[in-house]
């Protein structure tokens, strides 16, 4: 055996302390080194900046407003509770941030296709729409279980003129999309882009999708020293791969503010079905990158379960593993049955129908804010509306619901 | 010394090419891999991948994954694997190599990996979702334990970074023949041999190409300039529509009709 001196200990690039890294097959290191590349090229570029700002402002609504929820502070009796409300962009999530992101860079590198995974469709719908709007061919890779859940996803996918692919491997689901995607993108990077759609996968991926998002700290850092004078106490968000819960604490990295991240707990953590990566999993490699994982003791990656199909994924993005171990963040779970009714409860109490995903993160800052003074701020990224939504309440209420909630 | 490297010296001071047979351990059945194993190793593979199967290989085409899925479903694990290693090891010194993706490895445990492969008589072990340059971690420890780490090489694999898969693989360098995921194509990449000759030049090591070989025409014009071919696919189709017993023989006769008779191949 040679012998040879380790290298001494440092930053490696696409990191975040021991997770993150480029776990990814010969052919694609390359399409990744270009992308990292171009990344970082019109990062500093002032042009492709302003492009963007303009388009987020002028095409997809932003910047979206800071809502004091008044009653659902009443209803909780404790904290001041507040929404940043990315529910009120285009295509109906925060999603759209990214995509317009993406799209640019895919435009600025010369691609003429698109490709993207997506589960529930949120995210296949925002490339879509991305895609349409710079006159990008766009296929969305989505597993055909979840083509049969979210019909009409797909037909809004059709409709802004992207085909959807049905993937019908391993659990015909998320991360299967995910696999298939990465697999046409092995063969096609010359002329294709691949739109990942949240903070996971290889590197360059977790902390471009991060950046693109960052719009939303940045602002909500803006608004509610404008209103309030000081920084919030605590940011809570859901966290399935978590490109809303890291756009969202990015900005806010280096101040005196808690993070808390909402894993879906499904039917409850001891019930085996649900997707909490973080709590309930051990880091593993998953497309392209070292973290948390949910895996059977031989390493397979194992079946999620959630009422919401855009925290349905084994991982997340590294960067939470990393504010997980080193303590930057915490991360709680919350169940189908406590997301679902924290979807009424705000339905009810404020008139905003969040996508289920983001009912997540209103259930537990509920739950905090009781434990809390009336002088602390929480402020919930409210990632998504409900309207997908509405179909999956409708069934597991049997078409009736109760006059009130509380 | 490593069985891999003991073969190839043989091989070359014979003027002959290595033909290399990829298996999914456990398909269509723990015991029906071994017996395909020996079968090839019998029939002039000169080293056997065995496929560690895995729940999400991004790196393989549809006959692949099929294979794999089906020898999870039938509770397929790296112990598993291990065990069939040793039990095939028991009859030959025929090298060995385990390929699969990095998870259920690291699952393992590194150290433990090491001992348990070592103690198994494996000689080496490719892991396509790891490039080089995340490998030290694994590297080291292999090497120790005298486990060769067989990197892959792709046609976009830039010259500097062919120079380092060159400095710090062990066995042989898998050339990937194409972009894409594994599968059976009609024909190969153009400019194929003006690659594989250009790293020929500047590695030590021997060049093995796969992705997509099927045909005995491939093989021959593979072997005129790589020191090896690697078949998979081709020879896991027949599992997947026909019953085991015939399924063996339509791969032992595809696996003859291959390689059989090809002059360096020298079978």
């Amino acid at each position: 055996m040679r012998t040879k001196k380790k290298p001494p200990e440092r930053k490696r690039p696409g990191y975040f302390g021991r997770f993150g890294g480029r776990f990814v097959p010969e052919t694609l290191s390359v399409p990744l080194e270009e992308l990292a590349r171009s990344f970082r090229r019109v990062a500093r570029e002032k042009g492709f900046q302003r492009g963007l700002d303009t388009l987020l402002k002028t095409y997809a609504g932003r910047p979206t407003p800071l809502f004091f929820a008044r009653r659902l502070t009443e209803y909780c009796g404790g904290a001041r509770i507040w929404l940043k409300r990315e529910d009120l962009l285009h295509t109906g999530a925060h999603k759209i941030n990214n995509c317009l992101g993406q799209a640019l860079l895919a435009e600025r590198m010369g691609k003429r296709r698109i490709i993207a995974e997506t589960g529930a469709g949120q995210h296949g719908v925002a490339a879509a729409t991305a895609a349409a709007l710079l006159g990008i061919e766009c296929e969305v890779y989505m597993g055909e279980e979840d083509m049969a859940r979210q019909e009409i996803n797909v037909f809004r996918m059709e409709v802004l003129g992207a085909r959807v692919i049905p993937v019908r491997t391993g659990s015909k689901t998320l991360k299967d999309a995910c696999s298939e995607a990465l697999r046409d993108w092995a063969a096609s990077f010359a002329s294709t882009y691949y739109l990942l759609g949240s903070t996971v996968g290889p590197d360059p991926y977790p902390r471009m999708v991060r950046d693109f998002q960052a719009v939303i700290g940045r602002e909500t850092k803006r608004q509610f020293r404008s209103v309030a004078g000081r920084l919030p106490d605590f940011l809570v968000a859901c966290v399935g791969g978590g490109s809303n819960s890291l756009g969202f604490f990015h900005p806010f990295r280096s101040d005196p503010v808690e993070f808390v991240g909402v894993e879906a707990g499904g039917a409850g953590l001891k019930s085996g079905r649900h997707a909490a990566s973080i709590i309930r999993g051990r880091p593993g490699v998953l497309h392209g990158s070292y973290s948390y994982l949910l895996q059977d003791g031989g390493g397979q990656v194992q079946p999620t379960h959630s009422i919401s199909a855009g925290l349905d994924y084994p991982g997340v993005g590294p960067e939470h593993s990393h504010y997980f171990a080193s303590g930057r963040a915490s991360y709680v779970s919350v169940t189908d049955r406590q997301a679902f009714d924290a979807a009424l409860l705000l339905s009810r109490r404020e008139g905003i129908i969040p996508a289920l995903e983001s009912a997540h993160a209103v259930a537990w800052s509920c739950r905090l804010a009781r434990k809390l003074p009336k002088n602390r701020h929480i402020i919930i990224c409210l990632s998504g509306r409900g309207d997908k939504d509405l179909e999956t309440i409708r069934k597991e209420r049997g078409g009736s619901l109760p006059n009130c909630v509380g | 010394m490593n069985r891999i490297d003991k073969k190839f010296q043989k091989l070359r001071a014979e003027g002959k090419k290595a033909a290399i047979p990829f298996l999914t351990a456990g398909f269509p059945s723990p015991a029906a891999s071994l017996t395909l194993a020996r079968e090839l190793a019998e029939n002039g593979a000169d080293i056997i991948e065995l496929g560690v199967p895995f729940s999400d290989p991004v790196a393989d085409g549809p006959t692949i994954q099929a294979s794999s899925a089906a020898a999870l479903a039938r509770g397929m694990t790296l112990e598993k694997v291990l065990r069939l290693a040793e039990n095939f090891r028991r009859g030959t010194e025929t090298p060995l190599v385990l390929m699969g993706y990095l998870n259920p490895f690291l699952a393992m445990g590194i150290g433990r990996l090491a001992r348990r492969l070592a103690a198994a008589g494996v000689d080496g072990l490719i892991i396509p979702d790891l490039p080089v340059e995340e490998s030290d971690f694994l590297r080291i420890p292999l090497a120790a334990a005298g486990i060769h780490l067989i990197f892959l090489a792709a046609p976009n694999t830039p010259p500097k970074k062919m120079a380092r898969i060159a400095k710090r693989g062990r066995g042989f360098i898998y050339y990937v023949s194409r972009a894409g995921v594994t599968g059976a194509r009609d024909r190969l990449e153009a400019g194929l041999a003006e690659k594989v000759s250009a790293i020929k030049k500047t590695s030590p090591l021997p060049v093995c190409v796969g992705f997509g070989v099927s045909r005995r025409g491939q093989v021959i014009k593979l072997n005129r300039i790589a020191d090896g071919v690697i078949v998979g696919s081709a020879l896991i189709a027949p599992f997947l529509r026909l019953p085991p017993g015939k399924a063996r023989a339509a791969a032992i006769k595809k696996w003859r009709e291959l390689f059989g008779g090809v002059p360096e191949a020298g079978r």
